[in-house]
């Protein structure tokens, strides 16, 4: 048995496909994740820069052995102080130059960790000692 | 003096061709979002806090290191001494010239060869001498 339609074909309310694809454009606008790529940026001295003689009062040196401990200006020092320490120093001489001198096997994290701490501390000039 | 009203004539905007321009800001956004094509290298990258992040992803040229002593360009392994014959010539590259340098390097590799990836991109000179050291946030 049919029922006949005699209404005719009936039509879909095309007025919520907007809400619809709202709906799946502000669903992918929260899930996707674009990886924006962070880090630590530094200048690296040009090759054939002139070397520039600092006063030692300006300079405060940093050695990081192969263990990953932190020589800061003749004191061994954990990571985690510099920070503070550096900060103190910078207060008392805004000239202040930090050179980081790491060995052959020093691990890289180490040598970040210091680089971060240098940052935290405000540090503007950070220079890298090549190591012997 | 008091205006007339309009008659009956549907004076609302049309909401049909809502769903085309929405369609069409998402097919522009799909144009124009760059997808990372390069997959890297299997690194860890070691943590910190005080992190920038990188202008986009034009004139980024990124160098992979991890700990087993591979080094990466563009998904190509690559000897250390090769390193500043790549990236000058992305340097030179006319359509998005290198303005900075981003070191993916594991954090159990020796500064030995973070020194000498320094040194060959002390060679290229001015344009790769911004570097980035990739870190991911400490959880403090």
């Amino acid at each position: 048995m049919l029922i006949k339609n005699d209404k005719g074909t009936p039509e879909i309310n095309s007025g919520s496909m907007a809400d619809i694809v709202f709906l799946l454009l502000i669903f992918f606008l929260v899930t996707t994740t674009i990886d924006t790529d962070k880090g630590i940026s530094l200048v690296l001295p040009a090759k054939n820069s002139e070397i520039v003689k600092m006063i030692d009062r300006n300079l405060v040196t940093i050695l990081i052995n192969e263990a990953g401990d932190v020589m800061f200006e003749g004191e061994k020092t954990a990571i985690p102080e510099i920070a503070t320490k550096a900060r103190e120093l910078i207060q008392n001489n805004d000239k202040l130059a930090f050179s980081v001198k790491t060995l052959k096997q020093t691990r890289y994290d180490a040598y970040i960790h210091v680089l971060d701490q240098l940052k935290r501390a405000g540090a503007k000039r950070i220079s890298i000692a090549e190591p012997d | 003096m008091q205006f007339k009203k309009k008659a009956q004539a549907g004076s609302g905007i049309s909401t049909a061709s809502m769903p085309d321009i929405i369609f069409m800001l998402l097919i522009f956004f799909m144009v124009c979002t760059v997808i990372k094509s390069s997959s890297g290298l299997n690194v860890i990258l070691p943590d910190a806090q005080k992190i920038e992040k990188l202008p986009g992803k034009r004139g980024v040229g990124v160098i992979w290191a991890d700990r087993a002593g591979n080094l990466t360009i563009d998904d190509r392994f690559l000897n250390p001494n090769d390193i500043s014959g790549v990236i000058y010539q992305k340097a030179i590259d006319l359509t998005s010239p290198l303005k900075i340098v981003s070191l993916k390097i594991d954090n159990q590799v020796a500064m030995e060869r973070v020194t000498q990836i320094h040194e060959e991109l002390r060679e290229v000179g001015e344009a790769a001498l911004n570097v980035n050291y990739s870190a991911k946030t400490a959880a403090d």
